[in-house]
């Protein structure tokens, strides 16, 4: 690598990681004051622990970020197979776009749509109304994960399992859902993160008792910034980077199983 | 005997395109039947027809006095052995082979899996996972699995098209050995002529999704019924000319090197265009007596491959003739030269 690219690849990461970086140092500041050091301490890990709102918001968060996930995860790979597997069937173009469309919407748009069905249908916002909302949210991208690693799939596989006297369920339970698995627990961590992170759509279809940790911290910061939140943020970050690297490692993960000849 | 196998008018199209077209076979039990033919000529369409992975646009598939044509594929009693061999990667050998085992129970699948992995001399592989395998290794697995279910036809696309030449030689034996052992009939699918040739008890040639030609290798080697039969199972010479007259089984045709007399069973009406095909190989340069056909040239180039010679001859008319002769028949570049021929060495067909 040339000096040149060394510096502008070190720029670059600045750019991206440095406002994190100084959001997890200040986390372990014992100044109560957010932009003043005061030197090393936990404290406000301790406050975080003893914070009931906040503790009780991220129960909610990763409930919601669960079922989300799973309903996510369901909904998505069925998707995923319909496309793979249906062949050219009439709208499958449009089909396939509107699975997808989701992923590029803003999430304004989702969010105030997601608001009038729900309130067309009469259904009380909360819980329920959160977990539809992050299962729409997700499902696109469990039908991208998902369909990746069914093309991929050497379809021959699936063949000898019906050649050797497999009914179709048999087959998809012995041969394709062992060997698409991996992309499937890929597919529900990135639904999960994508629910645990998500502000914009939780606002409008949100309702009382169902407070996340993204929307409680929105509104904590609103009345001023404080280390506790800095200490919170640290953990969500470090959550969400863990949960990424195992959906990336389950996703990359060489398998004999997807190569075909 | 019945036919065990019957195709009638089996037809596939993709599109407009046929990729299977109008074949009719019928195929005895304990056969080895070689489907032979180029890329995309269909003949692994035709066997995943039998199989049952693609549905027939036309025509019927009988087997053993059932109708398989419209049997989803799981209730077919034929298994094949695939190409890329489709080992179940998240599976160990002895879980792989006994996958379709599932009727019977535990004990006696599992001597039935250690059975097989001995007919393949594959003991002691049973718990390994099969990427930790050689190719030759796998072949065998695939082959193993195949047969775990004791078909009644067994179907083979490409066996050996991904293992060494060398591997390929000995595994050809092997196949050969087990089928007999078994007697179970196998249709293999194959792109390589001497392959089928060494494999075969019947070769099916196959092109543009038609059966043009079935029979023993020795038939359609020394009787090929069109050129691209000729020139796909090894070299020959096409001799273009006129059909004059037929003698019983025997046909006279005009050629620019003079009269020739051939076997022509499939041969054209007298005045129509014909081919004389010939292999190097039946010619010599013994003297032309009593109703030998002669050819006289000049020999062009001469090639010595030890225990034969190939030589190139310049006709009269200026088209060259290939011939393979004994090692020892010294002919220098140049010398004027009478090759000869019996009539049965060589066919005419139809231009």
């Amino acid at each position: 690598m040339s000096p040149l690219n060394r510096i502008s690849l070190g720029l670059g990461l600045a750019f991206l990681y440095a406002p994190i970086a100084v959001l997890v140092v200040f986390s372990f500041n014992a100044s109560s004051l957010v932009t003043v050091w005061g030197g090393f301490s936990t404290r406000w890990y301790g406050v975080l622990v003893n914070d009931g709102p906040l503790i009780a918001a991220a129960l909610v968060s990763l409930k919601v970020a669960a079922l989300a996930a799973l309903v996510a995860t369901v909904l998505g790979t069925l998707a995923a197979l319909a496309l793979d597997r249906s062949g050219r069937f009439t709208g499958r173009g449009a089909f396939t776009g509107l699975v997808y469309a989701p992923m590029v919407m803003p999430e304004v748009i989702t969010g105030l749509s997601l608001l009038l069905l729900f309130v067309g249908l009469g259904l009380d916002r909360g819980l329920v109304t959160l977990i539809i909302a992050h299962a729409t949210l997700g499902l696109g991208f469990v039908a991208v994960v998902v369909g990746a690693r069914l093309k991929g799939l050497d379809r021959s596989l699936e063949e000898a399992a019906a050649d050797l006297g497999a009914g179709p369920l048999r087959v998809f339970a012995t041969v394709t859902l062992p060997l698409i698995a991996p992309s499937l627990a890929a597919a529900f961590l990135l639904a999960f993160t994508l629910s645990l992170d998500d502000l914009v759509i939780a606002s409008f279809v949100s309702g009382p008792g169902a407070t996340t940790l993204p929307m409680r911290l929105y509104s904590q910061v609103r009345l001023g910034v404080n280390p506790e939140i800095n200490a919170a943020s640290t953990l969500l970050v470090g959550g969400v980077t863990l949960v990424v690297l195992t959906a990336s490692f389950l996703t990359g993960r060489p398998s004999a199983g997807a190569q075909g000849t | 005997m019945a036919p065990f196998l019957t195709l009638e008018r089996l037809t596939k199209t993709f599109g407009t395109h046929d990729a299977v077209a109008d074949v009719s076979l019928d195929m005895p039990s304990g056969e080895i039947l070689c489907l032979l033919g180029p890329s995309g000529c269909g003949k692994s369409t035709l066997l995943r027809l039998i199989a049952g992975f693609e549905a027939p646009t036309g025509g019927s598939i009988h087997l053993d006095g059932t109708d398989l044509t419209g049997l989803a594929p799981h209730r077919r009693p034929v298994n094949m052995m695939f190409q890329s061999y489709a080992l179940f990667p998240h599976l160990s050998v002895a879980r792989n082979i006994g996958y379709g085992l599932k009727g019977l129970g535990r004990a006696a699948a599992s001597a039935r899996v250690d059975e097989l992995l001995r007919l393949v001399r594959l003991e002691g592989f049973g718990n390994r996972a099969p990427e930790t395998l050689s190719g030759g290794q796998r072949q065998r697995v695939a082959l193993a699995r195949a047969l775990a279910r004791e078909p009644k036809m067994l179907l083979l696309d490409e066996p050996l098209g991904a293992l060494d030449r060398g591997l390929r030689e000995q595994t050809q034996g092997e196949l050969r050995a087990i089928q007999r052992r078994l007697g179970t009939a196998f249709i293999i699918v194959t792109h390589d002529p001497s392959e089928a040739m060494a494999l075969a008890d019947r070769i099916g040639v196959m092109d543009k999704g038609r059966l043009v030609q079935i029979g023993r290798p020795e038939t359609l080697y020394e009787r090929p019924v069109n050129r691209f039969v000729a020139g796909l199972l090894g070299d020959v010479n096409l001799i273009p000319g006129t059909v004059r007259d037929a003698d019983g089984a025997l046909v006279r045709v005009e050629t620019a090197l003079g009269p020739v007399l051939a076997l022509g069973e499939g041969a054209p009406a007298a005045g129509a265009p014909a081919l004389v095909a010939l292999r190097p190989e039946r010619l010599s340069t013994s003297s032309a007596d009593g109703d030998r056909n002669a050819l006289d040239g000049h020999v062009e180039a001469s090639t010595y491959l030890g225990d034969r010679i190939r030589l190139q001859i310049r006709m009269v008319d200026g088209s060259t003739i290939r011939a393979t002769l004994p090692a020892g028949a010294g002919l220098a570049s140049g010398a004027p030269v009478r090759l000869s021929f019996a009539p049965d060495a060589a066919t005419v067909m139809a231009a």
